[in-house]
């Protein structure tokens, strides 16, 4: 199952349905990678909406995936995690430390929108 | 006694998320709140992850279970793997035998309710959880 | 001891007085259960109305020594008069009268045949005291699902997740906190968090007088979870103790946003915000 990756602007949207196995989630990191390089874009978004469970495997692969695209210099931001995925999330120790997050698309976009205006 | 029995055979990726799937199903079934739902299929995700990382294949054991005053859900992952040489020091937060990812054992414990591990080196291991309906 | 079917006979007969004097023995029983000043918070006529059924569900368990019936029937009961205040004394108060009222017109009626009273007792106690014993137990069952129900009820009024402003929601906890109420207590939240789709939280914990281990670990988890939605939690009134206690588990607090008190919290949730409070003179 592929994920596919939407280009709007200067950002790049990923969004993930349900059920992606750990090949799916290798698979998504790099295509991300090598399309921002590609498109030379600011930010990266992964919506998550659809993912009911976030293992440690995903967790990891998400902080990886923001890890690789700030050293390209361009931004990730996570949104859409449910509140029982949450619960379970900080359960399991897994935080996602040091990566943006914010409630869905519509508000990834603002925050996003918001620091491009300050850094300009 | 069980009336339900699912056994998932793990032995790739994709199995890991089928396990979790049917785990999410059986929950709801037996009434567990989607929360509740949400925290077992996880658990069964990083069991079955484990069986995958560390003994190649293994298998899932879903069933319902009651004592005299509610009724759960048990999850057993077992494998014929390298065993773990040294349990209690699995099960310490932030330990880890292989890279970044650890075994996510006090993980498990904390989202199950009860938590039994059996394993020695060289003859597999068996890891038992339970969550009972609040 | 009396022989198998020399009891179901004794029962038999026992069971032929009690529906005859049915009428007097059911007065005399309520009319004790007002001297000793039981169930109070019921009318005469409901106490001769339930003392009727009570009466006769009483013999038909004697009779077919089957406690189901009687059983159901003491739940319904408790079911009914538990909101009106009853409390367990009485419920096993007016059961055992019955049951004295009943020997004593046992031992009336027997009095000249030693041995047949001793027969009829033999029969009537056991059984009888198995009665009793149901109702009881059927009335603290009954009692404690009620006692269950409320202490849900107050739970979810106790933790209320109040918007005070758009984006802003403010937890205010009071009391104690058991690790069942604080995983509650960060379902609503999140849920809250969702459906307001707040920026910022504020959870005060002023009104918090003790935190263990457990309970601090899920105050972290809450703060966690939280940003993992993408909302900013400011903790205030955390006291010196419970700060101790936090730094005790290794929680870093300098990953942590506290506010001394609650006023403060709140503004500078406004100031993350991006709201500018101002006193009104100075916007003229």
């Amino acid at each position: 199952m592929e994920v596919p990756i939407l280009k709007q602007g200067q950002v790049l949207i990923a969004t993930f349905q349900a059920a992606l196995s750990d090949a799916d989630l290798n698979q998504l990191r790099s295509a991300l990678v090598q399309q921002v390089v590609r498109f030379r874009s600011r930010a990266v978004i992964v919506d998550v909406t659809a993912m009911d469970v976030m293992d440690s495997f995903a967790s990891r692969t998400l902080r990886e995936i923001a890890h690789m695209i700030r050293l390209r210099g361009a931004e990730t931001v996570i949104v859409g995690i449910q509140p029982e995925v949450a619960f379970a999330m900080v359960q399991l120790g897994l935080t996602l430390e040091g990566v943006a997050t914010a409630l869905d698309l519509e508000e990834g976009l603002a925050y996003l929108n918001q620091k491009f205006k300050i850094m300009k | 006694m069980s009336r339900v029995e699912i056994r998932v055979t793990i032995s790739s990726d994709q199995d890991i998320v089928l396990a979790r799937q049917k785990g999410r199903s059986l929950a709801l079934e037996l009434g567990f709140s989607s929360g509740d739902a949400t925290l077992i299929a996880t658990a069964i995700s990083e069991l079955a992850r484990n069986i995958v990382s560390y003994a190649g294949n293994g298998q899932i054991l879903l069933r319902d279970i009651q004592n005299s005053t509610r009724v759960g859900i048990s999850v057993t992952a077992s494998d014929d793997g390298p065993g773990i040489p040294n349990i209690s020091q699995a099960l310490r937060d932030g330990f880890s035998t292989s890279g970044s990812l650890g075994l996510g054992l006090p993980g498990v414990r904390r989202l199950m309710d009860e938590f039994e591990i059996n394993s020695k080196p060289g003859q597999g291991t068996k890891v038992g959880v339970k969550k009972w309906r609040p | 001891m009396v022989k198998r079917d020399e009891s179901s006979e004794l029962l038999r007969e026992l069971v032929a007085h009690l529906r005859q004097n049915r009428t007097q023995l059911r007065e005399e029983w309520v009319g004790r259960i007002s001297e000793t000043r039981l169930l109070t918070a019921m009318t005469k006529e409901e106490i001769f109305a339930e003392a009727t059924s009570v009466y006769d569900s009483y013999v038909e368990a004697l009779e077919t020594e089957t406690f189901e019936a009687l059983q159901a029937y003491a739940r319904n009961l408790s079911e009914r008069i538990i909101p009106r205040g009853v409390e367990t004394h009485e419920v096993v108060g007016i059961v055992l009268l019955l049951r004295d009222v009943l020997a004593r017109s046992l031992f009336a009626k027997y009095q000249t045949d030693f041995k047949k009273l001793n027969g009829i007792l033999d029969a009537y106690e056991p059984a009888a005291n198995r009665i009793a014993n149901t109702v009881a137990v059927g009335f603290v069952q009954e009692r404690e699902r009620v006692i269950r129900q409320q202490q849900e009820a107050i739970r979810e009024l106790s933790t209320p997740v109040l918007q005070v402003r758009e984006r802003l929601l403010i937890l205010p906890i009071i009391g104690v906190i058991d690790p069942q109420r604080a995983r509650q207590l960060t379902e609503q939240l999140l849920r809250g968090i969702r459906t307001n789709r707040a920026k910022v939280v504020v959870i005060d914990i002023t009104g918090v007088a003790a935190m263990d281990v457990t309970v601090a670990n899920h105050l972290v988890q809450t703060v966690e979870a939280s940003r993992l939605l993408g909302a900013t939690v400011i903790v205030t009134g955390l006291s010196p103790e419970i700060a101790q206690t936090l730094v005790t588990i290794g929680v870093d607090l300098g990953k942590m946003n506290t506010v001394g008190d609650l006023q403060g919290g709140i503004e500078q949730a406004e100031r993350l915000l991006g709201y500018k409070v101002m006193a009104l003179a100075e916007t003229s």
